[in-house]
């Protein structure tokens, strides 16, 4: 298998890691409705961008490698 | 009909105005101008908003109340009174990173924290900046850090190779997950932009999509900025007061 053909299968397998992403930022949001919606006083909206941003930057790590694979090696 | 696609290209670094000093190219590069943009910005906005000192504020005197406040708010809610002598520090930090991801949004602008050479330079200070202050305030009872309170001994053999582990990670973490988002952000705009021409009539659902991705790029570039800085305010804690 040639090193081109290599690259493209490992970025692809690497961006698997953005499912992780996408089910976290999910749960995030399902628990900031879910929180509103029982007491809409709450002022938890500054930890649910928070949360989401911190589940994002897990999944763009895999985004990351996957970059370092295509355009680095 | 090729589609070309050159996403990363925007990422290239170009002298402006080369230098050489010794063996070292010391050269005003595109990133170097638009640091030097951010921090005028950040001058301006504060300088121009503190000119007049009225009563009830105007816009800009209101605009840098507002930052003022926010970041004050997030130091004493997160570090507590002592975390007040840091605040020249995670103000800088917070709009230096603020205006670089905002300046990346401006077509043509060149984001600087998209390089991780910059995201790892501000991680790594930040880092060795409070372990330095932790050891500082408590001498070696800041390797207490590192020992959770009430575990059993068996365990605390698992635990602190661990709790060293993703202490040290921090500065990996912090850099990474800034230049990750901006760098993912517009390389996603360009690849999208791309397609945009080649299919000609349909090319206006990547331009769509595009600019949702904008709207949601705004949103990353200032909660990064916010990010970063409130880790910084909450690894300052941990030094500050070790647990």
């Amino acid at each position: 298998m040639d090193l081109a053909a290599a690259k493209m299968i490992g970025a692809g397998l690497a961006c698997i890691a953005l499912v992780g992403a996408g089910i976290g930022i999910g749960n995030v949001f399902a628990a900031l409705i879910n929180s509103l919606a029982r007491n809409p006083a709450a002022q938890v909206t500054p930890f649910a961008f928070l949360g989401f941003a911190l589940a994002e930057a897990t999944g763009l790590f895999g985004l990351a490698i996957a970059f370092l694979i295509l355009f680095v090696f | 009909m090729a589609i070309e696609l050159h996403p990363l290209e925007q990422f290239q670094i170009e002298r402006i105005i080369p230098v050489h000093v010794g063996g070292i190219d010391a050269s005003f590069t595109n990133s170097a101008l638009f640091m030097c943009v951010a921090v005028l910005l950040a001058s301006a906005l504060l300088l121009w908003g503190t000119k007049r000192r009225e009563l009830v504020p105007g816009r800009w005197q209101s605009l840098a109340e507002i930052s003022y406040e926010f970041i004050a708010g997030m130091i004493d809610e997160n570090v507590g009174h002592e975390g007040r002598e840091y605040f020249n520090f995670i103000f800088t930090l917070f709009l230096f990173i603020l205006l670089g991801n905002l300046l990346g949004m401006i077509p043509y602008g060149f984001t600087f924290t998209s390089h991780i050479v910059v995201t790892f330079a501000m991680a790594a200070v930040v880092f060795i900046g409070v372990t330095i202050i932790g050891l500082a305030r408590h001498g070696f009872h800041f390797l207490s850090l590192f020992v959770p309170h009430g575990v059993p001994a068996v365990l605390l053999l698992l635990l602190v190779p661990i709790e060293v582990l993703s202490y040290f990670i921090r500065p990996f973490t912090l850099s990474i997950r800034l230049f990750a988002n901006m760098m993912a952000g517009h390389t996603m705009l360009a690849i999208f932009a791309g397609f945009v021409v080649g299919m000609g009539i349909f090319g206006i659902i990547p331009l769509g999509v595009d600019v949702l991705l904008i709207f949601l790029e705004l949103l990353v570039a200032v909660l990064q900025a916010y990010v970063f800085t409130i880790l910084t305010c909450l690894y300052l804690r941990d030094a500050i007061h070790l647990h």
